[in-house]
């Protein structure tokens, strides 16, 4: 049922990312000069905060898809949508990761309520809560609908959990401020844009495959129950989600 | 979608007026589970139609779409002529009740505080007033305020017809009304809803219980999985046809009888 | 007009039914009381300021008891499928969900009524505020959290694990809620001038904003079938 260009786009963004994995590696620990303060740890940032962009790059997805599903209701919307969430989570989950691992040796602290991480732990719960919602819908109609709401809610929250956690925090001195990427080195800045890039296409490889694995649990999903019919007698159970 | 030449479903082919209920081309899924398949039905005016079927037939959904509470996946539905998606729903909705064997009532609520909130829903001129006369007529008035929670299921359906007609709605949707009701409450229903045919109301009667609804039916109509396998005058049809009917719907597609 | 009129008498017959079955009123209230207490055991506040830790301990009971309210908000409609009957009325959906929030931030406000005064008695410091500005804080948060909450509510009283998903849906896409109103009522309390916390009491108004209309223009989709 794939689209042949699709299959080839997708073998084509595979082999692209063999390719450009070692060369992250090699720009990260072989070319960039080890940062003067943080020390070797500070290497992390190169996929802490590519991580950052595509768990964003997730949620904003989310939420457009959702916005197309919820006009068009045609479920491969929803797909993409479900898709780029669970995507969201996952790239949070990287964030939520190396930030405190980054964050020991330089801090002293694993957990130290900075804005940037904090939000990203609120935006990962929410997330969490789209996919424990979804599962408990009672048919894909109900999931979409209601991951949709959901999608676009979580969506709107984000600018304002960021400005709530940052204003909580007060004048919190700001310990880190590359981030911005304003003070890096030229090869620092090269390394971040090739690592971006990487994830970027990791990102695009990954929702390809989930969301084909998405449609082709749909066709799966109305073959069975298309087996299943002619045999229906008084006695079979009632579906779920269908009354009388 | 059915292709459909010359006027719409707002008139007939001779400009006879449009039927109460339409309904064409009409799918529902959820999920993989198809509820309705490329259902067309048309209920004239006055007209009392029996939907017959087993369990996950459709009947449900199909009441749930004509009551504009579900929403189809494909087809459409036309209530006097206008879809309720376009032009006034709250218009169109205004013309339709709903009885079920749930009651939708309150339990903290006293009978006529029930009522009322019902009459406000549906910004009839004198709330007070339509709910006094229609606890009258369901002969509740002197247990009008006392909490329905201690009312006998009994009480509780006569409340809940009243409820359902409360706006005099000319079509009533009837999904299981009898299911639960003792005998003689089903009686009363029978009595209450021939009346409503006197009175002109259009009906769909979603039930199991043929043997109770037939005497108030014009037309049987057979629904197996989400299609409508058989639809037949009632004149003639006596409660052995009639279970043979249903029966062969919960029968697999090969053997079952089709529409004549 | 006609559509403030179906706001208000939704939220009339929630309040009406709940103030009659009292268990509602009853539950909320000594489940706010009972956080209040445990907090009270937990800390010493002998020598900790209450300004400094009661913003926190006062939300905390409102929010839990506001998720209480929210559950049995709907799980109400959904019993004997009342709200079938709603649904199918000539009103609009929006204003069914409007009601549900007003009647909803209602039974929050009342709580909150209750409890302030009783914490003054029982943690021992002087309320030295203005009233007005801890009414304005205290509704603009109320709605806010109200708001986002009846959306999913609607949502989660549909499935078998209601009452686990609400609090893990609602917490997190109410932190700014929580934190704005506990930033606020603290200085409230305090009695600190207003320009502190203005910036706060606009992002409270904004999220209120922002979530009332996007729940007005989705709620259609969370109730249709």
């Amino acid at each position: 049922m794939e689209r042949p260009s699709s299959t080839f786009a997708q073998a084509l963004l595979f082999v692209l990312l063999l390719a450009l994995f070692p060369a992250c590696l090699y720009m990260v620990f072989a070319v960039v000069p080890t940062e003067q303060k943080m020390g070797v740890v500070q290497r992390i940032f190169y996929f802490h905060v590519p991580s950052a962009f595509m768990a964003f790059a997730g949620v904003g997805a989310c939420a457009v898809f959702s916005a197309f599903y919820l006009w068009t209701r045609d479920l491969r919307y929803d797909v993409v949508a479900h898709a780029a969430a669970e995507l969201g989570v996952v790239f949070c989950t990287i964030v939520l990761v190396t930030g405190p691992i980054w964050a020991r040796p330089v801090w002293g602290v694993w957990w130290t309520g900075e804005v940037r991480l904090t939000s990203t732990l609120v935006l990962w719960l929410i997330y969490v809560g789209y996919l424990a919602l979804r599962e408990n819908a009672e048919n894909r109609e109900q999931a979409a609908r209601w991951g949709a709401v959901v999608g676009i809610v979580g969506a709107l929250d984000v600018p304002i959990i960021y400005k709530s956690v940052e204003w909580w925090r007060g004048l919190h001195p700001k310990v880190l401020k590359m981030s911005g990427g304003g003070g890096l080195e030229p090869s620092m800045e090269k390394a971040l844009l090739l690592c971006s890039l990487t994830f970027l296409l990791l990102f695009i490889y990954l929702l390809m495959q989930r969301c084909q694995l998405g449609r082709l649990q749909i066709e799966i999903e109305s073959l069975a129950h298309a087996a299943r019919r002619p045999a229906a007698s008084p006695a079979a159970p009632p579906s779920r989600g269908a009354r009388a | 979608m059915t292709a459909e030449a010359g006027p719409g479903p707002g008139a007939g082919p001779d400009g006879a007026p449009p039927p109460a209920l339409l309904a064409r081309g009409l799918g529902k899924r959820y999920g993989a589970l198809v509820a309705l398949h490329g259902l067309d039905l048309a209920v004239r005016r006055g007209e009392c139609v029996l939907l017959l079927g087993p369990n996950g037939a459709g009947k449900s959904t199909l009441l749930g779409i004509f009551a504009t509470i579900i929403r189809p996946n494909e087809g459409r539905i036309a209530i006097f002529g206008a879809s309720p998606r376009e032009g006034d729903p709250a218009a169109l909705r205004r013309r339709i009740g709903l009885l079920s064997h749930q009651t939708f009532l309150y339990d903290h609520l006293t009978a006529f505080e029930n009522l009322r909130f019902y009459a406000r829903l549906y910004s009839l001129p004198d709330p007070d007033r339509a709910a006094a006369s229609a606890l009258r007529s369901a002969r509740l008035l002197e247990r009008a305020h006392d909490l329905v929670r201690t009312y006998s299921r009994g009480m509780q359906q006569r409340l809940a017809i009243a409820r359902a007609l409360l706006h005099a709605p000319d079509i009533l949707l009837l999904d299981e009304p009898f299911s639960g009701l003792d005998r003689e409450s089903i009686d009363r229903l029978q009595e209450c809803l021939r009346e409503e045919r006197r009175a002109g109301r259009t009906c769909l009667l979603a039930t199991h219980d043929f043997a109770a609804a037939r005497p108030l039916a014009d037309r049987v109509v057979v629904l197996r999985a989400g299609r409508l396998v058989a639809d037949r005058q009632a004149r003639g049809l006596d409660d052995a046809s009639l279970e043979g009917l249903f029966r062969d719907a919960t029968l697999p597609p090969a053997t079952g009888a089709q529409a004549p | 007009m006609s559509f403030l009129r179906a706001v208000a008498l939704v939220a009339r017959k929630d309040l009406l039914s709940e103030l009659r079955s009292r268990e509602q009123a009853v539950t909320l209230f000594f489940f706010a009381l009972l956080v209040l207490v445990v907090f009270n055991f937990a800390f010493d506040f002998t020598v900790i300021e209450f300004v400094s830790l009661g913003p926190g301990i006062l939300w905390v009971a409102f929010i839990f008891s506001g998720v209480l309210a929210l559950s049995h908000s709907f799980q109400i409609e959904r019993e004997k499928d009342r709200i079938l009957g709603i649904l199918m009325s000539p009103i609009d959906r929006s204003a069914f969900y409007l009601g549900k929030v007003l009647a909803t931030s209602l039974f929050m406000a009342a709580v909150e009524a209750v409890i302030v005064p009783v914490s003054v008695l029982m943690f021992n410091y002087r309320f030295s505020g203005r009233i007005g500005a801890a009414i304005l804080v205290f509704v603009l948060n109320t709605v806010g959290f109200a708001a986002v909450g009846t959306l999913f509510s609607a949502m989660t009283t549909r499935t078998r694990r209601g009452e686990l998903l609400l609090p893990l849906l609602l917490f997190p896409a109410a932190v700014p809620i929580a934190l704005a109103a506990v930033k606020t009522t603290s200085h409230v309390l305090a009695g600190r001038p207003f320009r502190l916390y203005a910036s706060w009491v606009a992002l409270t108004s904004a999220y209120d904003v922002i979530f009332l209309a996007a729940a007005v223009l989705l709620f259609d989709s969370v109730l249709e079938e």
